[in-house]
This record gives C-alpha cells, sequence and structure tokens, in this order.
C-alpha cells in the first residue's frame, strides 16, 4: 500500500470515529445524565443470538438485570424472559451536532440495556462514553488549532523579520514553555466565581491548554521560516519585487505545512490527555456533564478500582483515536517530500 | 439496621455490671480502691496498631479540638464518671460514688482511695481543683470551658476532705452527672508551672518527652514520631482491674500509625498491617467484608452522624450582590425549602451513597440516639407533585426553556440557578449532592455542584458567607441534647445557616433558643424530651437544614482481637481500650 493510501485509509477511519462521537446522541442509548437509581454499578450486558434451548436469534436479544436481594451491587440476570434489542426507537431528546433536535436512537429495549455497563449512580456508560468523547475531543480539536494558529503566527513573525522582534518572541515563547501550566489552572479557577457553569468551564479548559501550548510550535515553525526566507527562489521572489506579506504568503508558509500538519496530529491526542487529566483532577468539566476525564475520576476510589473493572473503560476508549493520530502522525511526517522544497531537491 | 445497635447496646448493658463496692486484688496495694469490670477475661501482652486519618494536633485535653486528638487522649486520660459508650449511661470512673443533692445544685462526689498517675505520682485533691480551676480558666480558652459555665455562671468547686469534693452550681443542670464525663484530671505536678508561666497550651504538644507527660487513662506515651506513629504503653498503675483480679490493661503497646487517606488504610488493613479499623465508608467495608479472611467486619448501626443540606440565610446586608440578594428571597422562602425537602429521595441516598448502610433523616437526632428522637416527626417521602404545589404557592412557575427542557423561574421571572459547595475530600457528601442536583433538576432548577477543600468550604459558610447552598454533616459525641448547643442556639458558632447571630433573626429561632435553654437547666428527663421534641418538631417545619442521611459506625478488626465490642459513639472501636487484648499471641510483628 503506497503511503499515500494509507495516509486516506488513517484518515477515513479517523473521520469514522469523529463521526461517531459527533452523532453521540444517535448511538448513545440513553441521556448521559439520566440516573437510574435501581441499577448502580450494573456490569456490561451480554448480548445473545443463542437462547437457552439452543434456538439461533437472527436479532440478538439480552437479560434484564436486577440487583440480587439484599445487596447493592451484585446483580443477577432473569433468564425467564429474552428481550430482544430494538433498533431506530424513539428515546431521550438530543441535538446531533447542537442543532438538529431529534429522538431516534440506534438500539434499546424495553427494559435499560446498559452494553458497557453504568456507573455508581446508574447511567450508562456507553452513552456517557460517546457523549464524554464530544467533550474531549473536542478540548483536543479546538485546543490544539488555537495553539497552532498562535504558533504559526508568532513562530512566522519572529522568523520572518527577525531581529530585536525575533528576541523578544522568543524570551516570551521560553517564558511560556517554562509555566507550569497546572498551577496556572488553579490560580486562574480561584479568580473564577464559585461555580463555574459546564459550558464557560469547558471554554476554559480550552483556552489554558491552548493558549499555554504555542510556544513549541512558534518555535519549530520559526526555524523553519528562518531557513526558507534564504532559500533561493524566495530570494529571487524578492528581487522581483515582492512584498513581505506576498512572500509569507506564497512561498514562506507552504514550507510550514507539513510541520504544522503533524504537529496537529501529535498535538490533538496530547491536548485530549491534558483535558482527561484537568477533568481527572476536578478542574475540568463538571458534573453531571461526562467526559473521559471525569469518567476516570471514580477511579480514585478503593473500592471501584477493585470492585467494578466496567469503569475502567473509558480508559480504553481513547486508544483507537490516540493510535489513529499517531499512525496519522508519522505517515505525514514520511511523506513530508511532498513540499515544494522535495519537489526541487527530490526530499530533504 | 438499628435494631442491631440497640439490641447489642442492651446486652452489653446487661454484661457490663459496674462493681463500685470497694475490691482489693491481689496485686494492687491494700489501699488501692480498684475497679472491677466485667467481660471476658484476656491474656496479657502483644499490641494493636491502629491508623489515624491525621495526625493529631495535641496530647493535651485542655485544648484538643480534633477527632483524632480526642481519640488518642481518650486512651490516655480518665475522667470522674465516664458515659458507658456502649449503653450510652454513666458508671463510675475516678470517682467511686456521687450524690445530687434534692435541689439539683449540689454534686458531692467520693474519690477512689490510692490512685497514681502513670509516671507513679499520687493523684489528691488538688489536682481535681487544680484541673478545674484550669479548664475554668479564660486565659487558658479551653475548647470545652461553655460547658461549666451555667446560666451564665461558673461551676464552683470546693475540696471537703481528702476524698471528696462538691461541684455547687448556679442552676439545676439537665444532664446531671453526664456532665462530668470528658473532663479528663490533669497532673499538677507537671503543668502547674507551665499555668502559672502562662505557657499551658503550649504543654502536651507531640515531641513533649514521655517523662513529661502523665495521665489516669489506660496507656501512657511510650514514643512519637513526627508524620509516622504514635506510640503508647500500658499504664502500670490504672485502676481498673477485670473480673479475676488482674490489673488491666491487657495489652502492651498501642501503636496509632498515620495514614491520611481512607484507601490506604483499607489498604494497609487489609494487608495485616493494622488491627483494626473504623470510620469506614460502606463501599470499603463491603469491599473488606468480601474478601474478609482473618478479620471480622461489624455494622455497629446507625451512629450519631447526621448530614443535611442547608441554604444561605445570613443577613449579607447592602453590600450583597443583587443576584445573592435575589436568590436569598428564594432560600429565606419556607416553602422553597419545603419544596426542595420534599424532592429529595432519601432512600436513594441511603441505598447509592451507603449501600443501605444507613437511615433516612427527617430531623437532626439519628435512629442511633433512639432516647431523643421524636416519633411525631412525620417521616414524608418523597413527593415531586407536592413540591411543585408548593413552588407554585411560593410564587415559582414551570416555563419551557428553548432546548425544550423546563426550567422553574421565580415571580419576576428569573431562573432558580444555585450552587451546592460540598467537602471534596468526602465521596459520600459529594454522591448526596450529585443525587440532589438530579432531584432538583425534576423541579426545573439548575444546580451546580462545587467541591472544595474542607478547610475553605468552613470558611466560606462561617466567615465570608460566600455561598449558595452546603451539604455538611455534624457528628454528636454523645447521644443527648447538649453538644448540640452551639448548633441550635441562634448565637453558636455552629448554627450554620446563620452563625453567631446577635439576636435571633427570626421568632422561630428565639424559640429554639429559649427551648433549648430550658432543656439545658430542666432536672426531669421527660421535661427536657418534651422541650427538645419542640425543638425537632420547629426544625422539621421551618427546614433550616434539610436532613438527609445517617451512615451506620463500620469497623473492623483481626479475628484475634479479644473484647472487640465496637460503640456507636466515639471512639467507636478503642471505647474499651483496657479490655482489647490479642486472643493467641498473634501480636503485630510489624509497625
Amino acid at each position: 500500500m503506497s503511503t499515500r493510501s494509507r495516509l486516506l485509509l488513517c484518515v477515513a477511519v479517523l473521520a469514522a470515529l469523529h463521526l461517531g462521537v459527533a452523532c453521540a446522541g444517535f448511538f448513545a442509548p440513553y441521556d448521559p445524565a439520566a440516573q437510574d437509581r435501581e441499577h448502580p454499578y450494573a456490569p456490561p450486558m451480554r448480548l445473545h443470538f443463542v437462547d437457552g434451548q439452543g434456538g439461533l436469534h437472527l436479532r440478538p436479544f439480552f437479560y434484564a438485570q436486577a440487583l440480587r436481594s439484599g445487596s447493592f451491587d451484585a446483580y443477577e440476570e432473569n433468564r425467564t424472559r429474552a428481550i430482544p434489542v430494538e433498533f431506530f426507537i424513539s428515546g431521550a431528546p438530543y441535538r446531533v451536532l447542537g442543532v438538529l433536535p431529534l429522538r431516534m436512537h440506534l438500539f434499546g429495549g424495553d427494559v435499560p440495556v446498559y452494553l458497557l455497563g453504568s456507573d455508581g449512580y446508574g447511567r450508562d456508560l456507553l452513552s456517557r462514553v460517546l457523549f464524554g468523547g464530544q467533550v474531549s475531543l473536542l478540548a483536543g480539536l479546538i485546543g490544539a488549532g488555537l495553539t497552532l494558529s498562535i504558533g504559526l503566527c508568532i513562530g512566522a513573525a519572529a522568523g520572518f523579520w527577525g531581529g530585536w522582534k525575533d528576541e523578544a518572541l522568543m524570551r516570551v515563547a521560553e517564558l511560556f514553555l517554562a509555566l507550569p501550566w497546572i498551577y496556572l489552572l488553579f490560580a486562574m479557577r480561584a479568580f473564577l466565581p464559585l461555580a463555574v457553569p459546564p459550558l464557560k468551564a469547558f471554554l476554559l479548559v480550552i483556552m489554558v491548554i491552548g493558549a499555554v501550548g504555542w510556544a513549541r510550535p512558534a518555535r519549530m515553525v520559526r526555524g523553519i521560516v528562518l531557513s526558507a526566507k534564504e532559500r533561493d527562489f524566495v530570494r529571487a521572489a524578492r528581487g522581483f519585487g515582492a512584498s513581505g506579506g506576498y512572500l509569507l504568503r506564497q512561498h514562506i508558509l507552504p514550507e510550514t505545512a507539513s510541520v504544522v500538519l503533524t504537529q496537529a496530529a501529535i498535538l490533538v491526542p496530547q491536548f485530549v490527555l491534558a483535558e482527561m487529566t484537568l477533568s481527572f483532577l476536578g478542574l475540568g468539566v463538571p458534573e453531571p456533564v461526562p467526559s473521559w476525564g471525569n469518567m476516570l475520576a471514580s477511579l480514585q476510589h478503593y473500592n471501584v478500582l477493585v470492585s467494578y473493572w466496567w469503569m475502567y473503560l473509558p480508559a480504553l476508549a481513547m486508544v483507537p483515536f490516540f493510535l489513529g493520530y499517531l499512525v496519522l502522525a508519522s505517515l505525514l511526517q514520511g511523506s513530508r517530500g511532498t513540499s515544494k522544497i522535495g519537489e526541487v531537491f527530490g526530499g530533504v | 439496621m438499628w435494631q442491631i445497635g440497640t439490641v447489642f447496646a442492651v446486652t452489653l448493658g446487661c454484661v457490663l455490671c459496674i462493681h463500685s463496692a470497694v475490691s482489693f486484688p491481689s496485686q494492687a496495694s491494700a489501699k488501692e480502691e480498684l475497679l472491677r469490670v466485667a467481660g471476658e477475661s484476656g491474656r496479657r501482652g502483644g499490641r494493636i496498631v491502629i491508623a489515624l486519618r491525621s495526625e493529631p494536633k495535641t496530647l493535651n485535653p485542655l485544648i484538643a479540638a480534633d477527632g483524632t486528638s480526642r481519640e488518642v487522649i481518650s486512651a490516655m486520660q480518665a475522667d470522674l464518671v465516664h458515659i458507658n459508650r456502649a449503653t450510652q449511661l454513666t458508671e463510675p470512673a475516678l470517682a467511686k460514688s456521687w450524690k445530687i443533692s434534692a435541689d439539683g445544685l449540689r454534686y458531692t462526689l467520693t474519690l477512689r482511695q490510692g490512685l497514681k498517675f502513670s509516671d507513679g505520682h499520687p493523684l489528691d485533691m488538688e489536682d481535681v481543683l487544680f484541673t478545674f480551676r484550669v479548664y475554668l480558666d479564660e486565659a487558658v480558652h479551653a475548647t470545652q470551658r461553655d460547658l461549666l459555665i451555667i446560666d451564665g455562671k461558673p461551676i464552683t468547686v470546693r475540696k471537703v476532705d481528702a476524698q471528696t469534693v462538691v461541684f455547687q452550681l448556679a442552676k439545676p443542670y439537665g444532664v446531671g452527672e453526664r456532665m462530668f464525663d470528658g473532663w479528663a484530671i490533669l497532673p499538677r505536678h507537671l503543668l502547674e508551672t507551665a499555668y502559672k508561666e502562662g505557657k499551658l497550651a503550649q504543654s502536651g504538644a507531640l515531641g513533649t518527652a514521655a517523662n513529661q507527660w502523665a495521665g489516669l487513662g489506660a496507656f501512657r506515651l511510650k514514643e512519637y514520631v513526627a508524620g509516622q506513629r504514635l506510640v503508647l504503653e500500658r499504664n502500670p498503675y490504672y485502676w481498673k482491674t477485670d473480673e479475676q483480679g488482674s490489673r488491666l490493661p491487657y495489652l502492651d503497646e498501642i501503636v496509632f500509625l498515620i495514614v491520611p487517606s481512607a484507601d490506604a488504610q483499607v489498604l494497609r488493613f487489609q494487608s495485616g498491617e493494622t488491627d483494626m479499623i473504623s470510620r469506614l465508608g460502606a463501599e470499603n467495608f463491603s469491599v473488606l467484608s468480601r474478601q474478609a479472611r482473618d478479620y471480622t467486619m461489624t455494622d455497629a448501626g446507625p451512629g450519631l452522624e447526621y448530614n443535611f443540606l442547608f441554604f444561605n440565610l445570613n443577613e449579607l446586608g447592602e453590600k450583597a450582590p443583587a443576584e445573592m440578594a435575589r436568590k436569598q428571597s428564594w432560600f429565606r422562602a419556607e416553602k422553597f425549602r419545603q419544596a426542595v425537602s420534599q424532592a429529595i429521595d432519601r432512600e436513594a441516598i441511603v441505598r447509592l451513597v451507603y449501600q443501605g448502610r444507613g437511615a433516612a433523616l427527617w430531623g437532626p437526632v439519628t435512629p442511633g440516639n433512639p432516647r431523643w428522637a421524636n416519633a411525631a416527626i412525620a417521616h414524608a417521602g418523597r413527593s415531586l407533585d407536592k413540591s411543585r404545589q408548593l413552588l407554585a404557592e411560593a410564587g415559582f412557575r414551570l416555563i419551557s426553556a428553548e432546548n425544550g427542557e423546563s426550567r422553574l423561574v421565580d415571580a419576576d421571572g428569573k431562573p432558580v440557578e444555585f450552587s451546592i459547595i460540598t467537602s471534596a475530600s468526602n465521596a459520600d457528601r459529594a454522591k448526596m449532592a450529585a443525587l440532589i442536583q438530579d432531584d432538583l433538576k425534576q423541579l426545573g432548577m439548575r444546580v451546580q455542584v462545587v467541591p472544595l477543600e474542607l478547610r475553605s468550604l468552613i470558611d466560606r459558610v462561617t466567615q465570608t458567607k460566600e455561598y449558595d447552598a452546603c451539604v455538611l454533616g455534624i457528628t454528636s459525641y454523645d447521644a443527648d441534647p447538649n453538644p448540640e448547643l452551639n448548633v441550635w442556639l441562634s448565637n453558636g458558632g455552629m448554627h450554620l445557616w446563620n452563625p453567631s447571630q446577635k439576636h435571633p433573626a427570626t421568632d422561630w429561632e428565639a424559640e429554639i433558643d429559649r427551648l433549648m435553654e430550658q432543656q439545658l437547666t430542666a432536672t426531669n428527663t421527660a421535661q427536657r424530651k418534651k422541650l427538645y421534641d419542640r425543638v425537632q418538631e420547629i426544625l422539621s417545619e421551618r427546614q433550616p437544614m434539610i436532613f438527609l442521611a445517617s451512615p451506620d459506625i463500620l469497623v473492623g478488626a483481626k479475628r484475634s482481637i479479644g473484647n472487640f465490642h465496637p460503640a456507636v459513639l466515639e471512639p467507636y472501636v478503642l471505647w474499651n481500650v483496657e479490655q482489647l487484648y490479642q486472643r493467641n499471641g498473634a501480636e503485630n510483628a510489624r509497625r
């Protein structure tokens, strides 16, 4: 498989994963904040195709779970009645991509169905993982976008104009590299009002992780701009009277494209992880809004750690995303030869 | 659940009959009047290891305010009359008997003969007089001083002869001889110099040399390693014997390990590093019960901890932001508070937070304290319809918001939104707040839960008063209304919804003040009960605190520990520390 088709495949897989999360409301059977107090810490339900008598069912079915009498977290299946999974059923209202209101869900059943189990409040983990992905991935994507735009502007400016401007910008970048951003967030949190609504908290997290990380990409961009502006074709263009802005737009910034893309593929999972860290520590989006980080926060308790293995599942959710992004980053790095310099000199 | 506790307390009450008569155990000198206690006879020697959640602040009973200090001190000190933690009744301690005059104003206590402090120095009446002089001295700032001031006048203490002392009160005291519990008799020979120099508060720091500190309790200080452990050793002069007449305590040592996190305590106990564990959460309790090997886990029944939700009802004056003033106009409406109370699913709290090991509450008196509970208080089940009706009567109405959800708005059309603060280190209360958040969402209220570090939470509630609502809990140290005085009196520092008022803000708070003061000096228990019943009635009607639930006391101990009879009063597992023993010589080799 050529690099190009591998790249396409990787992008397609990532796009499919993101689409799944973007349409969380459709794939998730329930509202992520809905509590089912009769089913706390319900283990993942098994889907069956073969019933007790050995009969094969084309439509998968499951058995209802109920708390064993006298217990508060041990369940038993009621095997007397097979409940078929129903597809495309109407349920809790949601909005696709935050606009289109819908009620249709991919699947559901007569009785609650928890494919990934439920948490301590009886909330469906599958729904929470999907909706939590919206928060965590969006934080990663917007954060990376913000970081790269700031990094690109500052790096290009510093590299292109050089001199004292370069010096000043790079010293500021070093200052930002040295900032302990977790403590910065603690400090920012202290200045905010006591209760921050979920949306505000989310934007705050994105701003902090986005605004603090620009220094590294800025330095990389600056390096490329420094070398690119001395290239012959740039000098030639300057000789023909091209303005600074034109040179940057047409000749210099395109040189940085592969670095910026590779950086993006590396930064997105990094920032998703940053959001997870903050939410894990209780500084991210507040309950009951799910994010992968605050879902894992319950694992800080010893009893959850040893009793309910399905509470680890949100940690697995990020694996395909992270692998996707890392493969993308390495493919992009391998295909740097597509830049203009590469075409001229046969790869750098 | 609470029946278990009661049955347990009653059985222990029968078994633990106390002989206050003079007895002469073989090992004791003829002059010593020792107290013979009933119960299983144990084996001398060995030690137990137990974890403390935080480092004790002090060993000095005068200034100890935190739970861990009190727990350690209770093993090292003794009082004149003691409340048996299992029966919740008084029993003789350093005083072998007492008489109360007919008018209830004079208490005559007779001291045991031949008592010695843990350093061998004999106890005499001067020590008792010194102790109460110090407790009453305002310059010392003793934490319990207020309890010795009755009707504005301090108790006076007078020596009659070498063994007899008289306490004179200005007014009869409702609790009777219970008031002597918890006043550790101090060693004058060690503390008098410090007292005269005004440095008494600095004495008894944890770094104190073992020979510079003494008490009349079962154990004495041996060693302290900062941040790691505190070791107590057997007091050879202790004044109790078992049924056979051998001098207690049985154990040679108690080792307190400092293990700050609850989860780490569970791990230490599970690996056998500690012998006992108390103050367990229900979830950790069930983890330990499931894997129980060489230890037994005990649900001692409902304790005295009550958890509640309260709103900020402070008079914030004109400086308060307009938004806060609007929120307070909701919180001040009794119907609003009643509606919130009606909407809370207390049964769900008991099931999801305490895994059924607790009780739903509608008043401050828990099922662990059946004698003082007002049985007439209605246990109103959850009813969203009633809540909505109450809110409608108070001028609130529901509108449908743009996203299809219905939202509650006040008479001016402003949406009802507020935040509940809760302690971040207490997983149980955080979970309660999350359940309440969901309950109130059904009424159209938008609630946010804000976990805060405990110190900053207390600061907000009692000092800056910058909060909307708060979920908190209080644990009484005695099954009596008196320890609750500063919660219910409007000038009390723990009158959480509006602390330290100069004048009662409302009529009903003034009535509670009056009732609490009346019960303080009523001598007849039935009379006191009637007054306190009325206090509970007012609380249930006005809902300044919305009571939620009370957890059971959950403890565990290795099977090798003898005489392990946990109580629902603090210190839950160490109240009979002198009788605990290691059954088979399997003492804990590790520290």
